[in-house]
């Protein structure tokens, strides 16, 4: 039996509408079940406390700390090495072997467990250059994660700039560095942003790397070479090892919040970046 | 000496220098010399040892059928076919005497003296003063009292000042088509070039503004070189002196516009000009 083309169409409609729903459905279920459990607990005090009872009670100012200290340092060092490189990729080597190795290399480094990242910071940064259990060895951890997404949408980011921007400004007499920095970059700062808010997600959220290099000490960090404790890596401990639900629930509270926060901020800012840019 | 007395000795250089370069040489001196240049893309033989000179304040019309090398004859000059992959050239192009595809020569600045205008309008995504305003900070132009005058001369003399003047600060992109290419010749401009060239400026453009960019062209030439590739035989013969046939890569024919066009030396230039190929 064949279905008439306004029946096919009126069918595909339906079903699509229904997998959309789907998808957006559950994200919704995770974030209201997390938030009604969580948000309850997210008072003031449960802010700017410290925990206490290795947080069956108290607050979690100091692992807000050591998150924000941690996630912060990792985009830090990861965006301005990773627009780098993919300025280099991009404008100032012509495609051959060095340029697919490194495209390669990336596109493998993405797809590696973020616990194999983090064995490897265990290994790299806390034993062998001594850094120790740290916000340091855990920032450098994460940003080697980061990388090739940085990486790869900033360099398509690049490439979407139109060539006859680059001929134009070539044109009027600049040098490649002036093109680059005020054409191309300018251009592409959107989906560089992008980019950027994508490895700020994937730090704040990532616990097998960051256990395994910054530890989990629950003091405030006072240097970059303190044990700090992240917001994602305190809900698995207090949940896995059922010290309390309550708290766990409220710490991912603060999580989400915080993610969707940050990702209004910089769409916000990026917005605002485009306006003022055309 | 203070440093306003410097800055003011400084200025008065500055200005000096200026008249010196603003003198206009003497008519028919030849500015650009084209000595036995053949070029080619990845092997692909596209000009072949092509000499010619174009004169101070004169303007020369490059005509020649699709694929005739006109383009690339553009492109050598201001060496904006470095950038294709695959270019090659032999032979001289002499600005003033000077090889540009000597050791020495200083690109960017062969690229300033040197105004281009291409046969499609891109306006970075910029505003109106952006695009205007960016050649002459690559150049090292500071003074916004400076750059602003700059900017309103080189408007005036591609006839578009009076349509833009109250809209700087818009994006150029929302200017209609003809201003488009006569905000690129005057971004041109702008950068007080010695010799303008422009490749098929008006293919895209209504009837009103080809006579708009023509007769601006007309009051340039009193100031610049000009040469003007173009595959309309009546826009050659309205807006040049002098007119050079191009076909297959090779100079058919160089001479003043009015022979060329009524008596011309060569049967093949005689069968183009009255449409019996190309």
């Amino acid at each position: 039996m064949r279905l008439a083309p306004a029946h096919t169409q009126r069918l595909v409609v339906a079903g699509l509408w229904v997998l959309a729903a789907a998808t957006v459905g559950v994200l919704m279920f995770i974030a209201a079940f997390i938030l009604l459990r969580g948000l309850p607990q997210v008072t003031w005090q449960f802010l700017t406390d410290e925990p206490h009872r290795m947080g069956r009670a108290g607050g979690i100012f100091p692992i807000i700390v050591g998150t924000l200290l941690v996630t912060g340092l990792a985009v830090l060092v990861a965006a301005p090495v990773g627009v780098i490189t993919a300025i280099y990729l991009t404008e100032y080597t012509r495609e051959g072997r060095l340029t697919a190795i490194i495209r390669f290399g990336a596109d493998c480094l993405a797809g590696i467990p973020s616990i194999i990242f983090g064995l490897f910071g265990f290994v790299f940064f806390v034993i062998t250059l001594g850094m120790g259990l740290s916000a340091l060895s855990g920032a450098l951890t994460l940003s080697l994660m980061v990388l090739p997404t940085i990486i790869r949408t900033s360099e398509e980011a690049i490439r979407a700039v139109p060539a006859s921007y680059r001929e134009v400004s070539y044109g009027l007499g600049s040098t490649r560095w002036q093109m680059v920095t005020r054409v191309v970059l300018r251009s592409a700062m959107p989906g560089i942003g992008t980019g950027v808010v994508l490895a700020i997600g994937r730090s704040i959220s990532e616990t097998a790397a960051v256990m395994l290099t910054a530890g989990s000490a629950l003091r405030l960090p006072r240097s970059l070479l303190d044990s700090s404790r992240t917001l994602a890596l305190h809900f698995y401990t207090l949940s896995r090892e059922g010290i309390s639900m309550s708290n766990a629930y409220g710490t991912a509270a603060v999580l989400i919040v915080a993610i969707l926060g940050i990702n209004v901020t910089a769409y916000w800012l990026m917005r605002r970046f485009i306006g003022k840019m055309g | 000496m203070s440093t306003d007395a410097l800055q003011t000795a400084i200025e008065a250089g500055e200005a000096r220098q200026a008249a010196a370069a603003a003198v206009p040489a003497a008519p028919g001196r030849d500015k650009i010399v084209v000595r036995g240049f053949s070029a080619s893309f990845g092997g692909a033989a596209v000009l072949r040892d092509v000499s010619l000179q174009v004169r101070s304040s004169e303007r020369l019309a490059v005509i020649g059928p699709a694929r005739s090398g006109k383009t690339t004859f553009l492109r050598s000059l201001n060496r904006l076919n470095d950038l294709t992959p695959g270019f090659s050239c032999r032979g001289q192009v002499l600005l003033d005497g000077q090889d540009v595809y000597g050791a020495d020569c200083d690109v960017a600045a062969l690229r300033r003296r040197i105004g281009m205008v291409y046969a499609v309008p891109v306006p970075l995504p910029w505003t109106i003063h952006e695009n205007l305003s960016y050649g002459l900070r690559m150049a090292g132009m500071r003074r916004s009292g400076e750059i602003d005058a700059r900017i309103e001369a080189a408007l005036r003399s591609a006839f578009l000042w009076e349509e833009v003047k109250d809209r700087l600060k818009d994006l150029a992109a929302r200017l209609s088509g003809g201003q488009q290419q006569r905000l690129c010749l005057a971004r041109a401009l702008a950068l007080e070039p010695e010799v303008l060239v422009l490749d098929e400026p008006c293919s895209g453009l209504d009837p009103i503004s080809t006579a708009r960019i023509e007769e601006a062209l007309g009051e340039l030439k009193s100031r610049y070189s000009v040469v003007l590739v173009t595959n309309n035989t009546k826009q050659a013969a309205r807006a040049s002196d002098r007119t050079a046939f191009l076909l297959m890569g090779e100079l058919v024919e160089i001479g003043p516009t009015q022979k060329l066009f009524t008596a011309p030396d060569d049967k093949r230039t005689n069968d183009y000009i009255t449409g019996h190929f190309g």
